[in-house]
């Protein structure tokens, strides 16, 4: 019954009512929105470098490094000449070396030129078919091998470079020759073969730049025995390092920049120092959303405050029909709280179409997809909370007054 | 029934008020009238125990009200004591079937359905019952109100110039109904007026 006569009364005054339901729902819906988008976009960055200490690439911008060849989301810094490379990746400082050599694309999917160290890394298994062993084979990642719809067997032509639309290598068709198991990492949006495709499929570009690359790596000849063995004029992209000894992390990075034209960067650092540049945004945003609940915090005090007047009738006329003090109390207190609890659910639902809507256009640009169907337990817990503090804190003097109300004196003046 | 005893309130230095002991029975109709500022109102609001006495008791049904804690005289209130007011108040956003619902809700827990609807044709309001209450006019909301003071078959009922807002054809229709229902319900009726209106149909009355 007093749940009929909050909702009643809630309805009574629509414009009110909607007012502070509006801000509220706009202020949950910000909030849940940012909790979401903030543990699920962590949590996709910090899984995909589980197992990666160092990345050797070319030298640039160690950021640009990272999210070229550990997220795929940019564009590499340059080539490295494998041979120098492998000096590094047989230090015995290292665990696991995994080679990457990006070259093409098929629709969009970047096809990675890499070993089969890359799939354990992510802990994908082959779900279908077996690994690439041969030149020209590739195994797809869960999600490409969803969205292209093929089946092992299947050849295709890629393009060049990281465009969709880039020249079409037409002499050399990949095979598909297994698709492995969704990992919700990187991986799943890849297209994997051995280095030796990549090598393959552009060695009529190689050629063209091989003099220049010879000459260069007979100018470091005396740092490299390894110089003249057959990978000498090869090139890949990047090395993701797993190290056995923590001290090359340490001094790997200097002592890579000084020695050689290529540097070491850091996953772990490179995305702290981007979370920390996202996170002012993110803050800020977080605020402007407590500004608007606090808003309509004062929205639903004011509209309860300014019809109390009207009310005290009501509530003397409660009191006579045998209402104890303590009903009224409860009765102001909980319409607040009804038109928080209805901002929050319906703040939660807009939040997450929001997400939906954001999800769909990242997978598409950055092959990266937020869960909407998630709940941050503990984060919207803290955010339901501090919803019904808001309506309760803006209905505790309205609702004293009501408690306190002079019947004798309310109807005596009626 | 009801009975007062040396009852005096006192609002201020000024405005003391002394109250004869007066009685009424079940099933019969006390008026009380008195100039403006004799402290009808006062006397009214002290029998319904909206006010305690600054000393003297009220008993109804041989319970001192004055002596009740605040939760119980308002539960007490709701089970004994119907109230009608000069101007009829209600919760705007029920409709009367359900204000009248609440009055029963609020005393007993119970929403008497049944019972309203029975009143409400007893007054001639069948066809308002889904109405809100400010599409009545003012001699329906009073009735209405009678109605919500008679749901819990009140041992006493109290009207504060329940006429005083009405014409002519309103005040008799509203003066029938009180006399009749309180005698059905067998209720002691005490009325605060100064409604000429009301004095030559009620005869027992006292004077402040």
């Amino acid at each position: 019954m007093i749940f009929k006569i909050a909702w009643k009364n809630a309805w009574f005054k629509p414009l009110n009512t909607v007012l502070s339901i509006v801000l509220l729902t706009a202020s949950v819906a910000i909030i849940s929105l940012l909790i979401l988008l903030q543990k699920q976009f962590e949590k996709q960055f910090s899984s995909n470098i589980d197992g990666v200490d160092l990345v050797i690439g070319a030298k640039g911008s160690p950021m640009q490094l990272i999210l070229s060849s550990v997220y795929q989301m940019d564009a590499p810094t340059g080539n490295i000449n494998y041979a120098a490379a492998k000096v590094w990746m047989k230090h015995p400082f290292v665990k696991t070396a995994i080679p990457l050599a990006f070259g093409d694309n098929y629709r969009g999917f970047k096809i990675v030129g890499t070993t089969t160290d890359y799939l354990k890394k992510y802990e994908a298994e082959i779900e279908s078919g077996k690994l690439f062993s041969k030149k020209f084979e590739v195994v797809l990642g869960s999600e490409v091998a969803r969205k292209m719809n093929s089946k092992i067997g299947d050849t295709f032509l890629s393009s060049h470079g990281d465009a969709e639309e880039g020249e079409v290598h037409e002499e050399h068709p990949y095979v598909v020759v297994g698709v492995a198991s969704p990992t919700g990492k990187v991986i799943d949006n890849l297209i994997l073969s051995n280095i030796e495709s990549v090598w393959a499929m552009h060695h009529h570009e190689e050629k063209t730049t091989e003099i220049i690359v010879h000459q260069h790596t007979e100018g470091d000849e005396h740092h490299h025995e390894e110089i003249h063995n057959h990978d000498e004029d090869h090139e890949i992209t990047a090395v993701l390092i797993k190290l056995k000894n923590k001290m090359g992390f340490v001094l790997w990075p200097r002592l890579i920049a000084q020695n050689t034209d290529m540097q070491a960067a850091s996953p772990a650092i490179e995305i702290n120092r981007l979370f920390s540049l996202f996170g002012i945004g993110l803050e800020a945003l977080q605020y402007l959303a407590y500004g608007i609940m606090l808003i309509s915090g004062i929205s639903i005090f004011i509209a309860l405050y300014n019809t109390l007047k009207e009310r005290k009738y009501e509530f003397a006329l409660m009191r006579v029909s045998g209402a104890k003090r303590s009903q009224l109390l409860i009765l102001v207190l909980f319409e607040s709280i009804l038109l928080c609890i209805i901002g929050f659910i319906l703040g939660t639902i807009l939040g997450r179409l929001a997400l939906y809507f954001i999800s769909t256009s990242t997978e598409e640009t950055y092959k990266m997809a937020f869960n909407p169907f998630e709940f941050a337990i503990k984060e919207e817990g803290i955010l339901f909370l501090t919803t019904i503090f808001v309506g309760v804190i803006a209905a505790v003097i309205p609702a004293v007054k009501a408690y306190r109300l002079n019947i004798s004196k309310t109807l005596a003046n009626a | 029934m009801i009975r007062t005893q040396n009852v005096a309130f006192q609002y201020n230095l000024e405005t003391k008020f002394q109250f004869e002991d007066l009685q009424c029975k079940a099933g019969e109709t006390l008026l009380i009238t008195g100039a403006s500022g004799k402290g009808k109102t006062t006397l009214l609001h002290l029998l319904g125990g909206l006010l305690k006495p600054t000393s003297g008791s009220v008993f109804i049904d041989e319970v001192d009200v004055c002596q009740l804690s605040s939760a119980k005289l308002d539960h007490f209130r709701g089970q004994n004591i119907g109230l009608i007011l000069q101007k009829a108040h209600f919760i705007a956003a029920l409709t009367v079937l359900e204000n009248i619902e609440l009055a029963s809700w609020l005393t007993d827990k119970s929403k008497k359905k049944q019972k309203a609807i029975e009143l409400l044709t007893l007054l001639g309001l069948e066809n308002f019952s889904n109405k809100i209450p400010s599409q009545l006019s003012v001699g329906q909301q009073q009735r209405v109100s009678i109605a919500r003071a008679l749901i819990n078959e009140p041992k006493l009922l109290l009207a504060d110039e329940p006429t005083s807002s009405l014409d002519d054809a309103n005040a008799k229709v509203v003066a029938e109904l009180l006399d009749q229902l309180s005698q059905k319900y067998n209720a002691a009726l005490i009325i605060v007026t100064h409604d000429q209106r009301l004095k030559e149909r009620f005869k027992t009355s006292i004077e402040l």
